[in-house]
């Protein structure tokens, strides 16, 4: 087989610092030379660095993600793909991804939401899913910092104005505050899509001499090494890579998942890839490499929307809104008339080919001839030096003085940046498109109802990253029973998750500790809840100046109802019904946000995870729900007791009686612990007796803790607090920190 | 009833106005493309629904407005056909100049996605027949250019003609600054054209219409019609 040497009078020569300048360490470029036998080409360089950064190769990352459970009788597919697919009964399949845009966020808030959004959304319904919902998750720098609100402000506008326009619910997630994400929020966002079970599309080309086709958007400049600033820690030169982040069309994507849903209905496709991190360049390398064939590009071909771009330019752009596809020959001519008929670029500008090359001509010549498979299969692989974080000490009950009234607390807590309402944000987020939402925001998990029913989604967003920092691996169990928690508390039976990990910079050892810490928790977690990883990604070096994020590896749950009529919602559905406590209270304040933002000390070892009790309890709780007995649910999380009972009031205008605490667990650690696998569920009087029986018998701690009614929440020995008043702080803080009137609950 | 749903690429809740019409009337609604230039031979009811026509990158509803299709919706409409815009679609209708006035950006400029309340002013239309006068039903709204402006001789005149057909208001039907969440001038939430029979509204009474998803007070507009439409069969 012939190489050929590729040369180009207008390519700069490759120099030392033109190799670091992509991104690769000198062993990394030294490997190159060793791979292909001679110095690569510009446009080479530029495919390399496109491919081993750690965005797109999960160099540091991929030994350790290994040890995750993906499997399960429901699992279609596992990690891999484009997106996670499971099967959910009647030939349907729920197709969902969790990716971050944490960078371009920061950088250009808009529009790195935006691209977020899009790009996740791609990754659905390349896979032949139509999106049903999107959640997210966001993590913000303190609200003081002079950058936040700005930030907040373009991300929550960015994933609106992408969403609403492409036209899904946005359901749920998550928003937190934290100093340690002053200089580089997250954007996590998450899509969820439907599919016939039997017609799922997958990447892998088959076929020697097959069309492959480009769709969708024209390719310009924007987005250049998108994926290797992604892989790199910022400095005080972030601003200065706003060239670097995307700009999304939601317009242009609505058109290309129509067309693109409409050719695979009418079965013209073989493969399909979406253009994501590094483009062109990434899309074309995986559906040869998984098909174990060639590909061959003629970028003559490639519809541009700039004059003169370079073959470097193409294959290296993050031009949103693409597609790369190889098609039925026979159906060529019909595939192209649906594209047309949507307005969207259609044009071959490839085939496949049986030398296993990645070939790139551009203007007659040979800009590219690359092994196709070791591009990705040959990346380097780290298994980085890594420290476990040092244990934090417990801190008892005993310990912690309460500062002031528990009434009093209960009341600052509602106000507080991470426990008020997030009203404020889902509001600008169409969630009610489709018709299908059953459960909107502001509970435990999102409820999307299946087509016509009676099956229904049940989904969320989480984690608690300063569980994670005091113990990655207590955090990272925490982060999956939560999921499990909130998808249990409205009655789902939780089926698999996505997780998006979200770390500092892999080179130091203490991070790369937080990283396997949190993973083995995360496995953990998910093997005793039966509860598989089906799909994810990893974004490291979220770092400034030398200072890493809180570790946080966020996780997107996907839940069944066999009839979405019998979920539970968080609120209060009559007086005089009963307040039942599942699950042991010993008072947990270490890492709570009773202990930071009440008593202001950010310490301690966070809440242990015991996930047999989480499972026992829990299954105890759907059990409740599915048959009627329990009125209301509500996981007991950030916060307490307190907080949930709280807002559990706070959605019906039901007032709650509570007794006294727990012998021998202080009050103020009985209401604001924030010990896991706890629900508080509200009951029928007459039907107390017979759950405490049935628990105890389970070996499951439960408790009546008090009763429904009133207007006011009333903590035992504490002054009662009117609802309409908590809630006004509840409602309060996040229009007032946006500088705006509160809105009418 | 034989409804014609308009898709201009962008649109997005045609689905859901396909459903709550076959939910209401029993019929499948024909979706009719924007590059199409008639409409379903017999059809009595054209509905225009929400989403970003064209991506709505200029002003909302101006290109649409402008497709092949809107001819054949001007001349249903000028034979005395009923016409529906909803959300996007009523920004159309007002660019298309079936409807007068204009939508503008939300007064805190932002996107939002609520349950309002509506206070229906009257009950003697076709639109509004399923419902009764001065009834308060709450639906969704979901848009960033939602706030009602035109005019004051215009406005005078849709106010003496009765042609305001649905105003934002509290849970109690009271009309109220602080429930006018676009701050649309009147609280004006729909409209009328002076014959009657096109009507244009901002939120979503397709999203409101079966008992198992919580709320069905948007099924009155389209057993309205639904029953409208059969007397005159």
């Amino acid at each position: 087989m012939s190489r050929q040497q590729t040369k180009n009078a207008n390519e700069p020569a490759i120099t030392p610092d033109l190799v670091a300048q992509h991104g690769l360490k000198p062993d990394e470029y030294e490997r190159i030379l060793k791979l292909i036998g001679r110095e690569p080409s510009f446009t080479e360089l530029g495919i390399f660095s496109a491919m081993w950064n750690e965005h797109c190769s999960y160099k540091s990352s991929r030994i350790h993600l290994r040890g995750l459970p993906t499997k399960a009788p429901w699992v279609i597919q596992g990690p891999g793909e484009n997106a996670g697919v499971i099967d959910i009964g009647d030939g349907l399949a729920v197709v969902f991804k969790m990716e971050s845009h944490n960078h371009p966020s920061y950088i250009e808030p808009y529009q790195g939401a935006t691209t977020g959004v899009g790009g996740i959304l791609r990754d659905v319904f390349t896979m032949g899913a139509r999106p049903i919902a999107c959640l997210n998750a966001l993590s913000f720098g303190a609200p003081d910092h002079p950058r936040t609100r700005s930030i907040v402000s373009g991300v929550v506008a960015g994933i609106g104005g992408y969403g609403n326009s492409f036209g899904v619910p946005t359901v749920g997630g998550q928003v937190r505050f934290h100093t340690r994400y002053d200089g580089n929020c997250l954007v996590n966002a998450m899509a969820v899509g439907l599919a016939e079970a039997d017609k799922i599309f997958y990447a892998a080309a088959s076929g020697v001499g097959m069309p492959i086709v480009y769709l969708g958007s024209k390719t310009g400049r924007d987005g250049i090494h998108g994926a290797t600033m992604a892989s790199a820690e910022f400095g005080e030169d972030a601003e200065e890579k706003r060239p670097t982040v995307q700009v999304g069309d939601p317009f242009a994507e609505k058109l290309l998942l129509e067309a693109c849903l409409e050719i695979m209905a009418n079965d013209c496709v073989i493969a399909i890839q979406d253009m994501g991190a590094a483009g062109l360049t990434c899309s074309a390398v995986e559906m040869g490499a998984k098909g174990d064939l060639g590909v061959e590009l003629d970028l003559d071909s490639v519809p541009c929307r700039e004059e003169g771009m370079s073959a470097y330019e193409m294959m290296l752009s993050e031009s949103q809104e693409r597609m790369l596809m190889v098609l039925r020959p026979e159906k060529e001519k019909e595939a192209e008339a649906i594209f047309r008929k949507w307005g969207l670029d259609f044009a071959i500008v490839g085939r496949t080919t049986p030398t296993l090359r990645f070939v790139v001509k551009h203007g007659g010549d040979v800009m590219a001839d690359l092994p196709i498979k070791e591009l990705g299969d040959e990346a380097p692989l780290y298994d980085r030096p890594s420290v476990p974080s040092s244990p934090r000490p417990v801190i008892g009950p005993a310990d912690i003085n309460p500062p002031m009234s528990n009434a009093e607390a209960l009341e600052t807590l509602l106000a507080t940046p991470d426990l008020c309402s997030r009203r404020w944000v889902w509001e600008q987020y169409d969630h009610v498109i489709g018709g299908n939402t059953v459960q909107r925001p502001g509970g435990d998990a999102a409820v999307v109802r299946v087509l016509d029913g009676p099956k229904g989604l049940a989904l969320t967003a989480d984690v608690t990253p300063r569980y994670c920092e005091a113990d990655p691996y207590e955090g990272g169990k925490q982060a999956v029973a939560e999921a499990w928690r909130n998808i249990t508390a409205v009655g789902g039976t939780p089926l698999a998750l996505t997780d998006n990990l979200n770390f500092g910079n892999p080179e130091r050892p203490e991070i790369m500790g937080q990283f396997i810490g949190c993973l083995r928790g995360i496995g953990d977690a998910c093997r005793t809840l039966d509860f598989p990883v089906v799909s994810g990604n990893v974004s490291l070096y979220n770092e400034t100046n030398g200072r890493g994020i809180l570790p946080t590896p966020t996780i997107g749950g996907v839940g069944l109802l066999d009839d979405f009529t019998r979920s539970a919602t968080l609120a209060f559905k009559s007086d005089n019904e009963c307040i039942l406590l599942i699950g042991e209270t010993a008072g947990w304040l270490g890492q709570s946000l009773y202990l930071r933002d009440i008593c202001g000390r950010e310490d301690g070892a966070p809440p242990p995870v015991d996930l047999a009790a989480e499972k026992r309890n829990g299954d105890f709780v759907r059990a409740l729900i599915l048959d009627g007995t329990a009125k209301a649910v509500h996981d007991v999380s950030d916060g307490g007791l307190a907080v949930a009972v709280a807002e559990m009031a706070m959605a019906s205008g039901i007032g709650a009686t509570l007794d006294t605490p727990h012998p021998g667990v202080p009050a103020h650690a009985f209401w604001f612990g924030e010990d896991q696998a706890r629900y508080v569920v509200t009951v029928p009087a007459a039907a107390v007796r017979d759950i405490l029986a049935r628990a105890e018998a389970a070996g499951i701690h439960a408790a009546r803790i008090g009763v429904t009614g009133g207007r006011a929440v009333m903590l035992a020995d504490e002054r009662p607090m009117a609802i309409d008043k908590l809630a006004a702080k509840f409602e309060g803080w996040f229009p007032a920190y946006m500088q705006e009137p509160a809105a009418e609950a | 009833m034989k409804a014609a749903i308009l898709l201009f690429p962008g649109l997005n809740r045609e689905r859901d106005m396909a459903r709550a019409l076959r939910l209401v009337s029993g019929n499948d609604a024909t979706i009719v493309w924007h590059a199409e230039t008639a409409l379903p031979a017999g059809t009595d009811l054209v509905v225009v629904p929400g989403g970003f026509s064209y991506g709505d990158y200029l002003r909302c509803g101006a290109i649409a407005a402008r497709a092949p299709v809107m001819e054949a919706v001007r001349s249903h409409a000028a034979k005395g056909g009923l016409v529906l815009g909803v959300c996007n679609g009523f920004q159309i209708l007002c660019e298309a100049g079936l409807l007068p006035g204009v939508l503008m950006r939300n007064q805190n400029r932002r996107f939002i996605c609520r349950d309002v309340y509506l206070r229906v002013e009257r009950a003697d239309t076709p639109f509004t027949q399923g419902y009764r006068r001065r009834q308060t039903i709450r639906v969704p709204v979901a848009h960033g250019e939602g706030n009602y402006i035109a005019d004051g001789e215009t406005v005078a005149r849709l106010e003496g003609e009765g042609r305001v057909l649905f105003r934002y208001c509290d849970p109690d039907g009271l009309i109220d600054p602080n429930w006018n969440h676009n701050g649309a001038m009147n609280a004006i939430a729909g409209i009328l054209n002076e014959s009657g029979n096109v009507l244009g509204m901002m939120p979503h009474p397709e999203n409101h219409v079966e008992e198992i998803m919580g709320c069905t007070d948007g099924r009155g507009l389209f057993e309205g019609l639904a029953d409208h439409l059969k007397r005159a069969a």
